[in-house]
């Protein structure tokens, strides 16, 4: 069972099994769908603003384990970052995880994320560990139209 | 009528006994696709190196030799389904292939605005979407055969939706995504006695159960040979001669002409006419090859055995506390689609291959049976003549290993 350790870390597994912000957001100032048709997976993001910074994020929808614990990883890293350091967040994370598997993880950069690392093992599973954060990226860009990782 | 040795032929085929990530391979992904036996590899590799030429082109010795090699094969599939002419067997790419030969020929010859096509709620997406792309052409409708619970199609319901307007049926015979086997046979006579012809999808069908299209007496058939130990990229189309006969043409191009001015074409006879270009021959040869193959041992003890291993693996299935089955049709064939509580289909696949065991997880190109059952995806595990109890009792361990890392 070595082997599914490194891809289902225990943070990984809580998160999934207690997703953080897992709640609809009525007073959202932008939202968008995020659709992965290959396995099934669907979340919508929602986002609110004060000022320039992100006051609450918050997500709904189903996905396996690795998809929902990015998502919910995802909005515990997000409070208090305004639209250009979530951006950065985002390219960071995206390039942990499309990185090739030996290369070496900057943990302490990372924080939280580096838990991904496991997911470079398992390329078809990079669309699920990237859904929330490509439907948070549109959020952000206030798009409406449902995003597909296909 | 004795019982299949299976350990003798797991011999047959390599891929069985490949490792993956130091663990035994343990292949129940058969619907997807099937492993290949050595007889077949063999046939492709000795096309290459000591048969290839073009067919039906040159009077060459090895023209000739490739020719002859290539229809043979084709006399080969006529047998397996009991075609009763070999000119009705049309090699395609595939079922998928062969459905979309059908939609854009007869289908646009035949069906027009304010017409009816009828499929079944259990198609997969390639029975569904090319007639849709028909009807969006023609002004015509696609109705939906619905169907319960357990994954059987409602027959009465269907008797409902044949009316003058239905203009082509369309069929799976065998579910990839729930393996319920469809009263085929009385669902034809019914579409014949409405004057509808009816094409049928023998996709998951033509590895698993006798194939007897003139019992049956379906218009269409159509199969893929790589889910039958036969090459990918090589399937057929079989079809009554009398329909395909008055049907257009579905590519232009060599083979599938007599004669060819800048003013006029005069088409082949059939199956030419159909065969535009120079033609999958390897994988003609090789689907050749693996008819026989399951032709010498039977299709009718590989049906008992994969029922036997259904049987096996839809208790030990039922045992797991918290794995629902999805499709629990009484007459099924080879197909065991289930979901886990703990876990998401993904989950499971990925804890499964982990442990050697391959499955598929996602919508199995159904999304619609995926709705129906209310569910993003499943788990399946799909058998094969070649597959054990010792393969299932693996796959119920990998369930019991998923229940580990996530309960």
């Amino acid at each position: 069972m070595a082997e599914n350790r490194a891809l289902y870390e225990q943070v990984i597994l809580e998160h999934n099994k207690s997703p953080r912000n897992f709640r609809e957001m009525t007073c959202a100032d932008c939202k968008a769908d995020g659709f992965n048709p290959l396995c099934g997976d669907q979340f919508t993001i929602y986002l609110k603003f004060e000022d320039d910074k992100i006051v609450d994020v918050s997500f709904k929808g189903c996905g396996c384990a690795i998809s929902k614990s990015s998502a919910s990883i995802m909005t515990t890293l997000l409070k208090g970052k305004t639209k250009k350091e979530a951006e950065s967040l985002f390219v960071k994370f995206h390039a942990l995880v499309t990185s090739e598997p030996d290369a070496p993880v900057n943990a302490e950069d990372l924080g939280r994320l580096a838990v991904f690392c496991g997911v470079r093992e398992y390329p078809v599973r990079i669309k699920c560990a990237t859904l929330a954060w490509h439907t948070m990226l549109a959020a952000l860009d206030g798009k409406g139209d449902p995003i597909s990782t296909e | 009528m004795t019982e299949l040795d299976v350990e003798r032929i797991r011999k047959d085929f390599p891929a069985l006994h490949l490792t993956v990530g130091g663990k035994s391979l343990v292949y129940l992904d058969n619907a997807a696709t099937s492993q290949k036996p050595q007889a077949v590899i063999d046939a492709v590799t000795r096309y290459y190196a000591e048969q290839n030429a073009n067919v039906h082109r040159g009077v060459h010795y090895l023209s000739e030799l490739a020719t002859d090699l290539y229809e043979k094969s084709r006399k080969k599939v006529q047998k397996f389904l009991n075609a009763p002419l070999t000119c009705e067997i049309i090699f395609t790419r595939g079922a998928t292939e062969g459905v979309n030969l059908v939609a854009q020929t007869y289908g646009r010859a035949h069906v027009g605005a304010g017409d009816e096509v009828l499929i079944s709620a259990m198609e997969h997406h390639s029975n569904i979407v090319p007639w849709q792309m028909l009807c969006e052409e023609k002004g015509a409708t696609l109705r939906v055969i619905p169907m319960n619970d357990a994954g059987e199609l409602l027959v009465e319901e269907f008797e409902k939706l044949l009316t003058p307007r239905t203009k082509m049926v369309g069929l799976s015979h065998v579910s990839n995504a729930l393996g319920t086997v469809n009263p085929v046979k009385k669902m034809i006579a019914m579409a014949h006695a409405n004057g509808t012809p009816v094409l049928v999808d023998g996709a998951q069908s033509a590895p698993h159960v006798p194939i007897d299209v003139q019992d049956i007496d379906c218009d269409f058939f159509v199969c893929s040979g790589h889910k039958m130990c036969g090459p990918t990229g090589i399937g057929v189309l079989f079809g009554k001669a009398p329909r395909l006969d008055a049907m257009p043409p579905y590519q232009g191009g060599g083979d599938m002409i007599l004669s060819v001015t800048f003013e006029k074409t005069i088409f082949n006879s059939l199956p030419y006419k159909f065969e535009a270009g120079t033609p999958h021959i390897e994988g003609a040869i090789g689907l050749g090859v693996a008819v026989d193959y399951l032709a010498e041992l039977g299709m009718e003890r590989i049906a008992k055995w994969e029922d036997e291993l259904l049987e096996y693996g839809t208790r030990l299935l039922s045992n797991i506390e918290g794995v629902r089955r999805i499709g629990t049709a009484p007459h099924k064939a080879a197909v065991l689609s289930f979901t886990m509580d703990c876990a998401h289909p993904h989950d499971i696949g990925q804890i499964f291959s982990d442990n050697g065991v391959a499955i598929r997880a996602g919508h199995h190109c159904a999304q619609p049976v995926m709705q129906r059952f209310g569910v993003p995806a499943t788990a399946r595990i799909s058998l094969a003549f070649y597959n054990t109890k010792a393969d299932l009792d693996a796959a119920a361990a990998a369930a019991e290993a998923v229940k580990k890392v996530f309960d």
